[in-house]
């Protein structure tokens, strides 16, 4: 428990001051321990668990500001993989909901395995991505997918630099956004 | 797409973030809303005629410093509230501790002025209006407050909105106290604490549905 709490905790907070290579790491280890506590939460729709994990690992992203340094990091990471599955029973049946069990004590505890063999997602991101308005769509393919620079993707688009970053932050809530709404 | 290849893709770039990035959100629509609550106070209402007599009285100060210490309290919780994972923390057991000595002295104060005077020392003039223009100057910071709260994280959503309620509610409360020229505790501590109550109770009611992020 306590390995898991500092390894992640200490790639996320050099993620936190700009380590690319420490986030990597810290997504990773994360989505591991977030696809074994969904699998075995979603026993009955073990189709969902991928997209699951990526709609949770976007959520992470778009909120990776609200982790304070003083606090816990898997309570945290627990809230938001609790939030995420609560999000996607109540689209379902209220009968499904009865499958699962919330055993809020059991709290972060539950991310304790981690499982690294991720499932074939059944929505595709880059897909949805499509679907964005170009002032988000073309930020995120430049920079985030192309690997272009702020700059590079200001002069291919014309967009200012403020509106690249701007377009890929917004871009990426609106994409978790969509993500939620189409399952 | 794969699961690592969004990785990537979010860790492309700069994935840094500012220090204290919460903290700076909140304050700054809580630092705008207050002097837009006191501007809407001073324009529309009017500061109490004897404003500068009333700033001589201890009991002047109080109805300042009193919904301002619930302020701090509920900003300290909305605060904790806002990242995932954490409890509404201290800040709420001693907002309610507060609350309670409150009550109590105000209880002393009715049970030491003869009965006669009860009445005028417990509703005063106008507990009507302070009621419901502390809820209603409340509301554009409750939501102000829920738009800042939705670019955040709460996960407990019902305890987010009755914290940003009581924290819009005690900026109004405190706003409105230059006007008001009641000055009795026990008025306070019933009518103040009602008006900042209400927020506080819609807050609760709203947030499940206008807190939901995705």
């Amino acid at each position: 428990m306590e390995d898991v709490e500092e390894t992640l905790r200490a790639s996320f907070v050099l993620a936190l001051a700009g380590d690319a290579g420490a986030y990597v790491a810290f997504l990773t280890q994360s989505g591991a321990h977030l696809r074994a506590y969904f699998r075995r939460r979603l026993m009955t729709s073990p189709n969902e668990v991928e997209d699951l994990v990526q709609e949770t690992l976007l959520a992470l992203h778009n909120r990776r500001h609200t982790y304070q340094t003083t606090q816990r990091l898997t309570p945290w990471l627990y809230a938001i993989a609790r939030y995420k599955l609560i999000d996607l029973l109540r689209t379902q049946s209220p009968r499904r909901q009865l499958e699962v069990s919330f055993d809020d004590d059991e709290g972060a505890s539950e991310l304790l395995t981690a499982d690294a063999s991720p499932a074939e997602s059944r929505r595709d991101l880059l897909k949805l991505l499509d679907t964005l308005p170009d002032r988000h769509r073309l930020p995120i393919v430049l920079v985030k997918l192309e690997g272009r620079s702020v700059a590079e993707a200001a002069l291919a688009t014309g967009m200012s630099e403020a509106a690249i970053k701007v377009g890929i932050h917004r871009g990426l809530k609106k994409l978790a956004a969509e993500a939620g709404k189409r399952r | 797409m794969k699961t690592d290849a969004l990785i990537a893709m979010l860790a492309r770039g700069n994935a840094g973030v500012a220090p204290h990035a919460v903290e700076r959100r909140l304050l700054t629509t809580v630092a705008a809303g207050a002097a837009l609550t006191l501007v809407a106070v001073l324009a529309a209402l009017g500061p109490r005629a004897d404003l500068a007599a009333a700033a001589q009285l201890t009991m002047f100060w109080w109805k300042l410093v009193i919904p301002l210490g619930f302020a701090m309290l509920a900003f300290g919780v909305a605060r904790r509230l806002a990242s995932p994972g954490r409890s509404a923390g201290p800040a709420a057991s001693l907002g309610v501790a507060l609350l309670a000595l409150l009550w109590i002295v105000a209880a002393a104060d009715v049970g030491s002025t003869p009965a006669a005077s009860r009445h005028a020392l417990v509703f005063g003039h106008s507990a009507p209006p302070c009621v419901a223009l502390i809820a209603m100057l409340s509301l554009p910071v409750l939501a102000a407050l829920f738009a800042v709260l939705r670019t955040l994280a709460p996960t407990r959503l019902a305890a987010t909105g009755a914290a940003a309620g009581a924290l819009a509610g005690a900026i109004a409360a405190a706003a409105y106290a230059v006007h008001c020229n009641e000055m009795t505790l026990p008025f306070v501590a019933i009518w103040y604490v009602i008006g900042m109550a209400i927020p506080a109770v819609l807050g609760a009611l709203l947030a499940p549905r206008w807190l939901r992020w995705s």
